[in-house]
């Protein structure tokens, strides 16, 4: 009789953690940089902590002609340069006996059975006991292909013992159509409970502290509503131009590549209701319900904006605009700029702007949610007394320089009465920062673990989708992309946007 | 900077501290909590820097208590480091004479407003740490048994003394090893009939080890002798036969399991650092350290007999 009662477990035991159980991870697309930068670095630092099973084992898939050394050396290049934890030869040693390489193609028939031989080889020698999770860090496009060989070699089976986890990564589909495809070519293979779908964001800490702040405070949740907060500015801003994501980004543009994951992301947990426990389904009905209750503005020609960077100068350099970008066609109309104003239709926000921007070469890398709260109804102050008084602001920054501003009206020091805004800061790490896990590191041991609170459901997608789609059919037919120069906060319409609703977006 | 008070009030400590943060624009407002060291000349210099490496996750103000000849006349002197190892500011409080005995009123005034207060005793600490003058100003106090002469029996005397907010380093030592154990038995296992901890004599880290897994799983645990480094197994007879964690060279261990292929993960051996940043992590009391502490006093996982 095998017990499965575990009497080391205990939920006052706060020091131990949480530990992978033995497993392979399978990542297909190991030559690309989001596999060198983020995941091979993460799988190291999980190791070094102390999270990984014995017997973890580390199987890299690709079309190059290497051997396992090869691979183990490539990893071992990235762990070096990008890991956030000491390196450790001792650690590094272990994860190495594990990391093991199959060469092919995704349409090979007999490198995806060498995969197959090779990972039940790995239960036998290690121990991985038949547990295997699928990270697909390739182009949506060849997800099919992937999934389909997954399913015909008998990887995906998990008839015999042991769990099976596909991770993809955003984005999911370019628009609802796309997205339900996508979802129903893993829909036959792995079941949904099987599929985690990986935005990066949610395994930031300071996105998860938004539940803390609001749930586990009582000074916060109050004047959480359309009462006090006049309107939300959620903005994502790059300093940096599309880059080597030509390929990619011609066709997708800004309000697809990061508005309809990230940012409605950031929405959903602002202005959702309190979930009744922490736990994946509680938290995704809630944003799942908020989500549903998104508005979208009553005219979307004024209701939202999108541009185009033109040749400028960022950061002090001189860059080219976007349509003389390599790869870029002169008539492109990909937008790297957009903004829309949403509303949220429930009594918490019914009337408050929602407004969303997010684009490429603006003046610096920032992403913050703001929430401005209104003018005191009455000032027993002269006019003159506050005349550099603004808006009150609750300031939520999420990178960088991860913390929480609030700006608030003080006496300047003087015999006079004059109040002005003064913020009080906290930064979510004086330098918390140093040693707080990355989100791959995060999301990632929530995939061997099976823990799936953080991964969006395949409804969330949708509903994301449901909000995007009008707005980009009508871009797609009637506008086209303003230009606004590198470095400067985007384009005119965008703030005409705002002061039509008599607001201004915040200083980027 | 560093700034150097001698023969001091804490006032002026106070002072000097507010016009050092003032200075560089106002680093250490997200102190989040005091750390105060209890320690003397020769032993501060390793401790204050694990501190403030812990700091880095941690960012705090530590206060190092440094007794020196307790003959001289009563005289306090300071220095303050802000900005230099990191985040938060330490203080180094040289206390001659008399006044040693009266750490606490130097102390007290120089907490950090609305923060815990935590006391690390990294060398010798006090028989009943929570009635020691500088163990009641903090929510935790932080011993290590390992330090003493006489391991287990300092361990025997904190489970005497014990009151809720107590811990110790050699439990925080234990971490990684009771964490691999629980994460083997989250497989389904056979059942268990006896264990074995074998470490170097008079290992703390492993007497506590011995006592909790015989507390959790209800089977007797022996507390066996081996040539170290630091714990090399921990093993359980089990119905099918022996499962055992070995880990000889005090870097890798290996899951020996009955029917399955050796399994090998790395289990290193903490800094100190790493040590005091994980008692930081949680200051609410360990219950499970008090039932394990009990429970040895009891006399779970004695030596074999």
């Amino acid at each position: 009789m095998l017990q499965s009662r575990n009497p080391l477990r205990d939920p006052r035991d706060r020091r131990i953690p949480r530990v992978a159980g033995p497993c392979v991870l399978v990542m297909f697309g190991v030559t690309g940089d989001l596999a060198r930068k983020k995941l091979m670095p993460a799988v190291y630092d999980l190791a070094n902590r102390g999270l990984l099973p014995p017997g973890f084992s580390f199987v890299g898939f690709a079309r190059r002609d290497w051997a396992d050394e090869d691979f183990a050396q490539i990893t071992f290049q990235a762990v070096k340069e990008y890991a956030r934890t000491p390196f450790r030869d001792a650690v590094w040693q272990q994860l190495s006996e594990g990391v093991r390489f199959v060469s092919g193609s995704f349409s090979d028939d007999a490198a995806f059975d060498q995969l197959a031989a090779c990972v039940r080889l790995l239960d036998e020698e290690r121990g991985t006991s038949g547990n295997y999770a699928f990270y697909l860090s390739i182009p949506p496009g060849q997800f099919p292909m992937v999934v389909q060989q997954l399913k015909r070699s008998g990887l995906s089976d998990s008839a015999g013992g042991g769990w099976r986890r596909v991770v993809i990564e955003k984005p999911f589909g370019h628009d609802l159509a796309s997205a339900r495809e996508l979802n129903a070519t893993l829909d036959g293979v792995f079941p949904p409970h099987a599929v985690f779908r990986i935005d990066h964001y949610l395994g930031k800490e300071t996105v998860q502290n938004i539940l803390a702040l609001r749930f586990a405070n009582e000074m916060f949740e109050p004047i959480w509503n359309r009462g006090y907060v006049d309107h939300v500015q959620i903005t994502m801003a790059e300093d940096i131009g599309i880059g080597g994501r030509a390929g990619y980004y011609d066709g997708i543009g800004a309000a697809r590549d990061v508005i309809q994951n990230h940012l409605l992301q950031l929405l959903a947990l602002v202005a959702m209701e309190e979930p009744v426990a922490f736990d994946a389904d509680s938290l995704r009905m809630e944003k799942e319900k908020v989500l549903s209750a998104v508005r979208l503005p009553a005219d979307i020609a004024t209701g939202t904006s999108r541009g185009q960077y033109s040749a400028g100068w960022q950061g002090g350099r001189q860059v080219r605009g976007f349509l003389e970008e390599d790869g870029i066609p002169a008539d492109s109309r990909t937008e790297t700029y957009a903004a829309l104003r949403l509303g949220v239709d429930t009594r918490r926000w019914a009337g408050v702007g929602f407004y969303l921007r997010a684009g490429k070469r603006l003046p610096r890398r920032m992403t913050e949610i703001a929430l401005i709260f209104h003018r005191a109804p009455h000032l027993p102050f002269s006019a003159t007394d506050t005349e550099e008084l603004g808006q009150n602001a609750l300031v939520i920054r999420i990178q960088p320089d991860e913390g929480i501003t609030v700006r608030f009206g003080s006496k300047v020091p003087g015999t006079a009465m004059e109040v002005r805004d003064v913020n009080m800061d906290f930064a979510y790490g004086e330098s918390f920062t140093e040693s707080s896990p990355e989100a791959y590191e995060r999301l990632l041991l929530d995939v061997l673990i099976g823990d799936p609170p953080l991964f969006p459901r395949q409804a969330e997608v949708e509903l994301g989708w449901r909000i995007l789609d009008p707005i980009e059919e009508f871009w797609a037919s009637y506008t086209k992309p303003e230009q606004y120069p590198a470095g400067t906060t985007g384009p005119p319409s965008a703030d005409a946007l705002m002061a039509r609703d008599g607001r201004a977006w915040r200083r980027l | 900077m560093t700034i150097d008070l001698t023969d001091t009030t804490t006032g002026a400590i106070h002072e000097a501290l507010t016009q050092a943060r003032r200075r560089m624009g106002g680093p250490a407002s997200g102190t989040v909590l005091t750390l105060i060291i209890v320690t003397d000349e020769a032993a501060q210099y390793d401790a204050v820097r694990a501190a403030s490496q812990a700091g880095r996750e941690h960012p705090s103000r530590v206060l190092a208590v440094i007794t020196r000849k307790p003959k001289a006349e009563s005289r306090l002197d300071a220095e303050i480091r802000v900005g230099e190892t990191g985040p938060g500011e330490t203080i180094l409080l040289r206390m001659y004479g008399p006044l040693g005995q009266h750490a606490d009123s130097v102390v007290a005034p120089l907490l950090a407003p609305d923060v815990p207060v935590v006391t690390w005793w990294p060398d010798e600490a006090p028989p009943s740490p929570s009635e020691d003058p500088l163990g009641t100003v903090a929510q935790r106090r932080v011993t290590d048994a390992a330090a003493s002469e006489t391991p287990r029996d300092m361990l025997l005397d904190l489970a005497k003394a014990y009151r809720p907010g107590d811990t110790d380093l050699s439990w925080t030592r234990s971490t990684p090893w009771r964490s691999l154990l629980a994460a083997t038995l989250d497989q389904p296992y056979p059942e268990l009939l006896s264990g074995e901890v074998l470490a170097e004599p008079g290992n703390p880290s492993a007497d506590l080890i011995a006592a909790w897994l015989g507390l959790r799983l209800g089977i007797g645990v022996q507390r066996g002798e081996s040539g170290g480094p630091g714990i090399t197994e921990v093993s359980f007879e089990t119905v099918d036969g022996k499962v055992a964690l070995s880990r000889p060279d005090g870097r890798n261990a290996a899951l020996s399991w009955p029917g399955h292929p050796e399994r090998r993960v790395a289990l290193h051996r903490r800094e100190t650092a790493e040590l005091i940043a994980e008692e930081l992590r949680r200051l609410e009391p360990d219950e499970v350290y008090a039932e394990t502490l009990r429970a040895l006093a009891a006399g779970a996982g004695g030596p074999a007999q």
